[in-house]
């Protein structure tokens, strides 16, 4: 479904602040695949994300969706095939807009935007449908300005009108990173729930480790742009957060590494 | 006294168009469009030098509302694909206009009072003292309802949520750019269309009336949010509509001051503006300290009880 062959992205080249982001970085995904990474800040997590969504353009290699080849394509042109979420709950949805609208710019993710109504009877329905689906009560709200939302309503909003509408890709940007530990955990199961049922080919960058063992079915971990440990679904399930750390110490040849400098 | 608030009220539908055009870039793109002060005079310019030239007044007003639409197009293009900053592109084009209007016109005023214009055919038709008014009612009505219906639109929607939160638009396959030529266009389109009417209702079009037409946009447009509010889009756009007409009748009443005459109209438009946009702030202040006195005076009294 993804594949990304040998990309390479540089910051500030030939500069003294120049920074490798992706060094020759290799991924495959296969259909229905829910990968996590991991890795520390600046490790290359956000720009993998944003190669793939057509945010950068990478300087080397190729990006490959559903057979098609992306690498050049603008971001709005590809966004037919991925869904996403950012790390920022204001960030997926337009907060002037009612959620209804919302929804109706999401819903036209894969199609051509037309002169008729974006909201009708029949859509609306559609709507409160999906929306049930996230156990909020948002359903009885579709007039309300999303704005009005609270952090952890909106993300989920986002989540939904990022998956509603099948997307090839689904990317989370740490999309659970800027709630308090509650809201985190119904989104955390919203995510699940819904990439279960819809069987999303899905990619999610965390600094939560316990949440990176506990979804998806393949996990990698990412440093100074290189994948630098990937576990395949077998070695993921007897995986935990102990053992993920001693990995990283070995690779990065020890070094006194704490769990605090892996996720700060 | 009476005729001269008629008049203001006659010329503040017709600018209300206008308004509706500064709203769609100011309020619904977020994008603060200076190619209005040009795009105003040309669709006069088009539209009065047609009608010198013999063509149908409607025809020419028409055409003038597509020169706008060409001019807020280019304005979108300078920004979305040449990169210049939002304000400089609509500086650039609103000064280049200037030029463009008087290659049009061939001199810097066209005058229409011996030509048949879309004001005089209203009169033709039907001769009452209101014919005027209640015809540019309607025309400015459904423009406001064919506004309002356009913004809910698959394309109004991304158009609205360009100027909402542009990122998120293109995430979901919107070409965000050319949104922004189309919305400015549109923009443009209904401001000329505005000042060819503008044009027509004055008897003349001038190459200079065009200054200052942003901030009487943007005048209308607050001054209308303040008193009917925009909790929805056909509630801003009525605001917008009200707002133009309330303009027009302050700015007579304010040059029925003695010491102030016709030249003092833009003084007095940007003064508008000031006190529109300060007002509520200072209003707000002072309540938000209200409040909090009283609930000093609260807390003292429970003290000492």
């Amino acid at each position: 479904m993804l594949e990304m062959n040998r990309i390479f992205k540089v910051f500030y080249e030939g500069t003294p602040d120049e920074k490798i982001a992706l060094n020759k970085v290799n991924l495959t995904m296969k259909q229905g695949d829910f990968v996590t990474v991991i890795g520390s800040n600046g490790a290359g997590k956000s720009t993998l994300m944003n190669v793939i969504s057509g945010k950068l353009s990478p300087d080397m290699g190729t990006v490959m969706i559903d057979g098609t080849n992306m690498t050049s394509l603008a971001e709005h042109k590809r966004a037919s095939k991925i869904g996403r979420v950012f790390q920022d709950p204001m960030a997926g949805t337009a907060p002037a807009m009612t959620i209804e609208e919302n929804l109706a710019l999401a819903y036209n993710r894969t199609k051509k935007r037309t002169l008729s109504f974006g909201v009708t009877k029949k859509r609306r329905d559609f709507y409160r449908e999906k929306l049930e689906m996230l156990h909020l009560g948002l359903e009885n709200r579709l007039q309300a300005k999303v704005g009005l939302l609270s952090g952890g309503e909106r993300q989920a909003l986002s989540l939904l009108m990022a998956t509603f509408t099948d997307p090839k890709i689904l990317l989370l940007d740490e999309h659970t990173a800027a709630l308090d530990p509650s809201r985190a955990e119904l989104i955390t199961n919203l995510t699940k729930e819904i990439v279960d049922k819809l069987g999303l080919t899905t990619l999610m960058v965390t600094h939560n480790m316990q949440q990176a063992l506990d979804l998806g079915n393949r996990l990698i971990m990412m440093d100074k742009g290189e994948i630098i440990f990937s576990a395949n679904e077998e070695e993921k399930r007897d995986l935990t957060v102990e053992k993920l750390l001693a990995e990283f110490q070995k690779i990065k040849g020890g070094g006194g590494l704490s769990d605090r400098a892996l996720l700060s | 006294m009476m005729t001269a608030m008629f008049g203001a009220v006659e010329s503040g539908v017709i600018y209300a168009i206008m308004a509706l055009g500064v709203y769609l870039s100011f309020r619904v793109l977020d994008f603060p469009d200076l190619t209005v002060d040009g795009s105003f005079v040309t669709g006069g310019a088009v539209a009065s030098i047609m009608i010198v030239n013999g063509s149908s007044p409607f025809l020419a007003t028409i055409a003038g509302l597509f020169a706008g639409f060409i001019a807020g197009c280019v304005t979108g293009i300078l920004h979305t694909k040449g990169g210049i900053n939002p304000l400089l592109s609509g500086i650039l084009m609103m000064i280049a206009l200037y030029s463009i209007n008087l290659r049009i016109m061939g001199k810097p005023n066209v005058p229409l009072l011996a030509e048949e214009t879309v004001m005089t055919k209203i009169n033709t038709w039907f001769a009452s003292d209101w014919s005027i008014l209640i015809f540019m009612l309607i025309v400015t009505l459904i423009i406001k309802f064919l506004t309002d219906l356009f913004l809910k639109t698959e394309v109004g929607l991304s158009l609205r949520a360009v100027g909402d939160n542009e990122g998120m638009v293109r995430s979901f396959s919107a070409n965000t750019g050319w949104m922004k030529v189309l919305g400015l266009g549109l923009s443009n389109a209904l401001v000329a269309f505005s000042g060819a009417l503008v044009a027509q209702y004055n008897g003349f079009n001038d190459v200079g009336m065009g200054i200052g037409m942003i901030v009487i946009g943007l005048a209308s447009v607050i001054i209308g949010e303040a008193v009917i509010g925009h909790s929805s889009i056909a509630r801003a756009t009525l605001a917008v509509v009200v707002g133009a007409i309330l303009y027009r009748m302050i700015v007579t009443l304010a040059l029925r001051v003695e010491f102030l005459d016709t030249g003092d109209m833009k003084l007095i438009t940007a003064v508008i503006v000031i006190i529109a946009l300060v007002l509520p702030k200072i209003l707000d202040r002072q309540k938000a300290a209200a409040r909090k006195k009283k609930r000093l005076q609260q807390l003292g009294g429970s003290q000492s009880a």
